[in-house]
């Protein structure tokens, strides 16, 4: 592993970067070893077809993938879509990440590098087999070109193409530095996915080798010659500041080279070694002064949301009828108040980052789910203009949000880096800054008031949220008139991204927001998570109080929803909805949308007389229109159980004293292998849309569950986490 | 000074008694498959084998490790990376992010040194790494593969 100096005058013209040229290649290295960059500097005829394919003259394609990889299977979806259109040999197909710098200097050919909201392929599915059929148009045509016959009458499959009547063919790296000089096509059709043979298939994943012999670079394992390394602690009670350290304390400490102030909250200790830095720094005496908000606590928070629960003042996110008239004269009137805590987004690799500054360049290798926002980051921090900044991706050990809109940790390390201008600082948190110091799940709560007429139907619903909004901590600016649109995720009245699935005659969605000072982020699954424990936790309150079966109940609501029902009823139909069950066994059922996609679960449970729970299976249906990997999906389907259960059943972040009290994993537990139940997921992909696959079914893992429990218990747990919970019967 | 035998090779080391054997591991002598996750024993991504024992290296200061202590990492588990649970995590594509991976398969291999015909439930109480990708399935299901084709009997 050598330390590459990457590219630093990027043209921005295509044909800068053509074919034969070292610099091309060199110019992907994110430092360190980077699949075929060398060969190709030693072959020099590596050709660049166009942004999205490169072609090697023995026939390898290389295809440019701008969004992140964390484990989610985009990197190789995405290359999935491209390689379809292009029509090359899958099994000589490698990928490498154009970086956010190269992007802005070829006017951001690669769109957009943001990796979240399940976006990674819903959002760049057309561009990217535009990429990969223009390609293959331009070497079809070169080859056309070469053998002087009309190009129609010339056809690509497997990266060879083939003249029929001669019989002549050429393979893709003979013909692909000709290509590179083509004009790009105009008009570039796309495949019907019914005829796809690449995309649509389950394929294996492209990155699995390396994540099993220790050899995948994370970026906290990076090493650059002359590199030192950083521990940091930042102000623990949010907002508050360093009043003073004492750094001659510390100074002769084994490895110590400098102890400095980071912002003006946090104080970082540099040294050869990071355990000789963080041991360092847990020596080094700092006064905080910990700001106004010192004193806040949990139950402070709580009670601040309770009231917001029936405050007059409300931003109203779906309205129809009216659901407050429908209440004052309903047969029947039923209540409930739910609560969902803070919680981190524990990614298994802590926040890091490695930084190079000079008053020239300011460089950072990251793991990060928006390379964009990281290089903007790095400019800010270093005070350079984004020319004279790169960031380079690393892919990441777990990211869920944690790692896309904010990047702090970034921020940090380029700071500490201007202080040692030169050297290359690797900047890492421990566990406890990182999960004292997270960008978290925000804080809710959620009131329910339903009508049911003398027949048990639901005649009315009114939902009050109370609680923290994410886009106020992050996006002020993108808050209009009091309204921010993601706490109303899943409960929209209609669109293609989360929208309520059913036809509730008089229904009213609000929101009075609270906003402590605990910094919110968006966290796997985002509103959604909780929104849809409220409405699919209530819909089940509201059946049993109709004395209706919880799916019928539903789906006596859905039928304006027919993708909605559909899930639902593959989810009741794959589970057995009704079916007896072993003694002591129960089901509970839910559905929701966001992402883009479809998604409802069975759960089947069961409670001992001491209370413990036992999930025996998870049946999962998803409809993502399109399923570009149907392996993948079944992945982060049985991946999100993992997520949203840990967060149903242990996951709490409580406040004290203005600070997070848990900070590690003994603390902060997680779903381990113990507690994880069987998931069978069912693929419904319809067709006719592109929905995401890895945030969606977080949402009905927990309400799935919480209905199971009551049908076990009669318990309705309404404050999450489930641990908090007494669950023996009453 | 401390002296170690890891993946075969005698180490000298030079850090302080308490300095943490994963430390030592990742930083010293340069071997990064071996992750640091919790520093606290929870999370097992740091999970080396000591002389066949699974062992949270986070937690381990390098006082407690002689020379004569057999210490094996990620990167020595198998000569070419074709351990039979390296070739069932690759059959079953166990990885997400992969960030806990070497730990899970370092308890898994120790798992079935001594156990080599594990039920399910001996692997989820005997295996209680986090994975927050969600592989446990994935991961029980390439341990159960290996058992049961009796590849580690003949290895």
């Amino acid at each position: 592993m050598t330390l590459a100096s990457p590219e630093t005058g990027l043209n921005p013209s295509r044909r800068s970067l053509l074919a034969g040229s070292a610099a091309a290649a060199g110019a992907f290295s994110f430092g360190f070893s980077i699949p075929f960059a060398g060969e190709a500097a030693a072959q020099g005829t590596t050709s660049e077809v166009n942004a999205w394919v490169v072609i090697h003259p023995d026939d390898t394609v290389v295809i440019r993938i701008a969004r992140s990889e964390m484990g989610q299977g985009t990197l190789t979806g995405l290359a999935q879509l491209v390689a379809e259109e292009l029509n090359c040999d899958w099994a000589k197909v490698t990928t490498e990440y154009p970086t956010p710098g190269q992007n802005l200097a070829r006017n951001r050919v690669w769109g957009n590098f943001s990796t979240g909201g399940s976006r990674g392929i819903r959002e760049s599915h057309d561009y990217v087999r535009k990429g990969g059929a223009a390609a293959r148009m331009m070497l079809v045509e070169a080859a056309a070109g070469e053998w002087k016959v009309p190009v129609a009458e010339c056809s690509a499959e497997k990266g060879v193409i083939t003249h029929k009547s001669s019989g002549r063919s050429l393979r893709y790296g003979q013909v692909a530095a000709a290509a590179a000089k083509l004009e790009p096509p105009k008009d570039v059709a796309l495949k019907d996915p019914k005829d796809w043979t690449i995309a649509g298939k389950p394929l294996a994943r492209l990155d699995t080798a390396d994540k099993t012999n220790g050899k995948k670079i994370y970026g906290m394992d990076l090493k650059m010659p002359g590199m030192l390394n950083a521990a940091i602690k930042d102000c623990p009670v949010f907002g508050g500041k360093v009043k003073s350290f004492d750094a001659a304390a510390i100074r002769t400490m084994p490895g110590v080279k400098h102890v400095l102030p980071v912002g003006d909250s946090a104080v970082a200790v540099v040294a050869d070694f990071w355990w000789q830095a963080k041991t360092a720094l847990d020596a080094l005496p700092i006064v905080w002064d910990e700001g106004e908000h010192a004193k806040v606590s949990s139950e402070g928070i709580a009670a601040w949301l309770k009231e917001g629960l029936d405050a007059p003042e409300a931003v109203v996110g779906n309205q129809n009828g009216d659901a407050k008239g429908a209440i004052a004269s309903a047969a029947r009137k039923i209540e409930a108040v739910y609560s969902y805590p803070f919680q981190n987004h524990a990614t298994m690799e802590t926040m890091n980052a490695t930084a190079r500054y000079t008053p020239e360049r300011c460089e950072v290798w990251t793991p990060t789910q928006n390379g964009e926002a990281a290089l903007a980051a790095a400019s800010e921090a270093s005070g350079l203009p984004l020319a004279k900044c790169e960031a380079y991706k690393i892919d990441l050990g777990g990211g869920f949000g944690r790692r896309g809109a904010v990047h702090d940790w970034v921020r940090q390390v380029v700071l500490i880096a201007k202080q040692v201008p030169g050297t290359p600082i690797k900047l890492i948190w421990s566990r406890e800054e990182d999960m004292t110091h997270g960008r978290y799940h925000p804080v809710t709560q959620c009131k329910l008031t339903g009508a049911l007429d003398k027949d048990g139907n639901l005649a009315g619903l009114h939902m009050r949220i109370s609680g923290q909004s994410i886009v106020a901590g992050i996006f002020p600016q993108n808050i209009q008139n009091g309204r921010d649109p993601v706490v109303f995720q899943g409960l929209n009245a209609s669109g293609p991204e989360a929208s309520i699935g059913y036809t509730i005659p008089n229904l009213l969605i609000d929101h009075a927001m609270r906003n402590p000072h605990v910094p919110p982020g968006f966290w796997r699954g985002v509103n959604l998570n909780q929104n849809a424990i409220y409405l699919e936790c209530f819909m089940d309150e509201l059946a049993h109080a109709a004395g209706k079966d919880p799916l019928e109940f539903r789906r006596a609501l859905m039928k304006n929803h027919p993708k909605h029902l559909a899930v639902l009823n593959a989810a009741a139909e794959k589970a057995e909805w009704g079916k007896p069950l072993p003694e002591g066994v129960h089901r509970g059922i839910c559905q929701t949308m966001g992402f883009g996609s479809y998604v409802a679960a069975v759960a089947e449970v069961s409670v001992s007389a001491e209370g413990k729970l036992k999930i025996h299976r998870i049946v999962a249906a998803t409809d993502c229109g399109h399923a570009v990997n149907p392996a993948q999906i079944e992945r982060q389907v049985e991946g999100s159980f993992v997520y949203g259960l840990s967060a149903a059943l242990h996951g709490e972040c409580t406040v004290k004293d203005g600070r997070i009290v848990e900070t590690n994993f003994d603390s902060y537990n997680v779903l381990r292998m113990d507690e994880m139940p069987p998931v069978e997921t069912v693929i419904v992909a319809s067709g006719g849309f592109w929905g995401g696959v890895g945030e969606p079914t977080i949402a009905v893992a927990a309400p799935a569950v919480l209905n199971a429990i009551f049908a076990a218990t009669g318990k309705r747990v309404r404050s999450l986490p489930l641990k908090n919970a007494d669950l023996r019967k009453a | 000074m401390a002296k170690f035998n890891v993946n075969g090779t005698m180490v000298e080391v030079a850090v302080p008694d308490d300095t943490p054997l994963l430390w030592a591991i990742r930083e010293q002598i340069g071997l990064t498959g071996t992750k640091y996750g919790c520093g606290v024993a929870q999370c097992g991504a740091c999970t080396v084998h000591i002389d066949g024992v699974a062992t949270r290296s986070c937690s381990l200061p390098v006082s407690a490790v002689t020379p004569e202590m057999k210490i094996v990492t990620i990167e020595g588990l198998s000569p070419d990376g074709r351990h039979p649970l390296q070739q069932a995590w690759i059959k079953h594509e166990v990885p997400q992010c992969g960030f806990c991976q070497s730990g899970m398969l370092m308890a898994a291999a120790a798992l079935l040194q001594s156990n080599p015909k594990p039920t399910e439930a001996d692997i989820a109480s005997e295996m209680t790494n986090i994975c927050r990708c969600g592989t446990y399935n994935k991961v029980k299901a390439a341990i159960l593969d290996v058992a049961g084709s009796g590849a580690m009997g003949r290895g």
